[in-house]
């Protein structure tokens, strides 16, 4: 199976390809990709620069186009797609159909794989998609267990890849409106899920509380891990109970699932996290780049230590064991 | 690590001003090693942001775009767009990106206030450029450089650990 890893600088994308990805996915420094934060993602130039590194190294870059375009404004993103393919991208990550339809019409020959974004999780709609835009690969959304992965796998004419390590999103990606009703700004349409413009942290004696427009998120007591402060993990009063609503702070982590991905016609493992730095990304690729190869005993020797990396610094194989209650 | 109350003692009757020489000398010289080291700020080059160590009586506020730094002596603050509180040690390893700065937050030993956008664009530039205090700030001392990286690289080995210091 490939390794499919994160880049929001050029830094981070070297320390990618050096540490062992199939594949680096990245964006453009604008609303065209879901992380679409302030000083993070590539110039055109710092793209053709990463191609160029990556594909000396028999490495592929993903450009991640995976936003819904805004009616009216559409030649910001065809502008983006054009850019991609003539500087080499190897595969485009695209959410909107609107734009698979100009990729697949335009460029024919790029290769289209459909974002998590697009939220296709069943064989109709992603058999609908390949039919149509001639999509090579599915990045399948976290809220399907590995069973529902193989049955989908037997009635899809393309490859599946799956999100194995990082950020957590326990939502149907791109339908969800949690951060446009608090902020206005979403990452389905800005590229921004609690965007940092609407983010405030403040201490209140010992607890440091994070703020989302004008929604308390969580209060954290001293000595507490912190997560990021979305709403789908935000702590809430909730009839007699003070609890998380939908999700606590907390982390993907399917390593130990990978054999049963495998076996389920899973092709490519996707780790979560441009917005993480580069140190980051250099230790969570090579770990599980070691951890692909090792035997069940030695990967969870080698993952025992990313809890500290992750957010809450916990981690959970998510939807892959169990079904969201 | 943190810096032992002990060792920091002298920055308590050291002038500031002297200090804060100190300080901007080698701010400046890092300016020169690494010129875009700003450029991923946009426009949150003219924000002010403070870092005030945890382990040190001083408060540090750099603004990028009159490519300043000053320094003040606790309890006095300065006035700042965003500020982060860390030991120095993490601060300088973010600096270097050899800490990843969302870890570090969840494990709640770094705390930041302000404005959020500048703050983010602030990590991230600092992230993408490379930087290496003891490469780059040996250089200032001329024959002696490799002398003064061996040891800035010692330094950070056991402070922040052989597995983070080995790393890139």
């Amino acid at each position: 199976m490939e390794l499919i890893c994160p880049a929001g600088t050029p830094a981070a994308f070297r320390e990618a390809v050096d540490a062992g990805a199939d594949a680096v996915y990245c964006g453009f420094r604008d609303e065209t990709n879901a992380r679409n934060f302030p000083g993070l993602n590539f110039s055109r130039e710092e793209l053709r620069e990463a191609i160029a590194y990556a594909h000396a190294r028999g490495v592929e870059t993903f450009v991640a186009l995976n936003t819904f375009m805004r009616a009216g404004d559409e030649e910001i993103w065809y502008r983006a797609a054009a850019d991609a393919v003539a500087l080499g991208a190897d595969a485009l990550i695209l959410a909107d159909f609107g734009l698979m339809a100009h990729v697949a019409e335009r460029y024919p020959e790029q290769r289209l794989h459909v974002s998590v974004q697009a939220s296709a999780s069943n064989p109709e709609a992603i058999g609908f998609l390949v039919e149509a835009f001639n999509a090579k690969r599915v990045v399948l959304p976290r809220t399907l267990t590995v069973a529902d992965i193989a049955r989908i796998g037997k009635r899809i004419p393309c490859e599946m890849e799956v999100f194995v390590f990082g950020g957590l999103c326990v939502m149907a990606e791109g339908r969800c409106s949690l951060s446009s009703y608090a902020t206005g700004k979403s990452p389905n349409m800005n590229g921004v899920c609690s965007p940092a413009s609407h983010v405030h942290y403040r201490k209140d004696g010992r607890d440091m509380v994070s703020e989302l427009g004008d929604f308390t998120i969580n209060r954290f007591p001293a000595g507490e891990a912190a997560g990021y402060p979305t709403l789908c993990k935000g702590r809430f009063d909730i009839a007699d109970s003070h609890a998380y609503a939908f999700e606590d702070p907390v982390s993907l982590d399917a390593m130990g699932e990978i054999d049963a991905l495998r076996a389920a016609g899973v092709s490519a493992l996707k780790i979560e996290g441009r917005q993480r730095g580069k140190a980051y990304v250099a230790d969570v690729v090579s770990t599980l780049r070691k951890a692909l190869d090792a035997t069940p005993a030695e990967r969870e020797r080698l993952l025992a230590r990313m809890h500290g990396m992750s957010e809450g610094q916990k981690t959970t194989t998510g939807a892959y064991e169990k079904r969201w209650r | 690590m943190r810096i032992p109350t002990l060792y920091a003692l002298p920055l308590d009757v050291m002038p500031v001003a002297l200090i804060e020489r100190a300080a901007s000398l080698l701010f400046k010289r890092l300016l020169v090693t690494h010129p875009g080291l700003f450029d991923r700020l946009g426009e949150f080059r003219e924000r002010r942001f403070v870092f005030a160590p945890v382990d040190l009586p001083l408060v540090f506020k750099v603004e990028p775009e009159k490519k300043a730094l000053s320094v003040c002596r606790k309890p006095q603050d300065f006035e700042a767009d965003a500020r982060i509180e860390a030991p120095l040690f993490l601060l300088l390893a973010l600096l270097e990106g050899r800490c990843d700065a969302d870890a570090l937050f969840f494990s709640r030993d770094l705390t930041v206030t302000g404005d959020m956008e500048a703050m983010l664009a602030m990590r991230n530039a600092l992230d993408d450029s490379n930087i290496d205090l003891p490469r780059d700030l040996s250089r200032m001392t001329g024959p002696l450089a490799p002398l003064f990286a061996r040891a800035g690289n010692s330094l950070r080995r056991r402070a922040l650990g052989e597995e983070t210091a080995a790393w890139n």
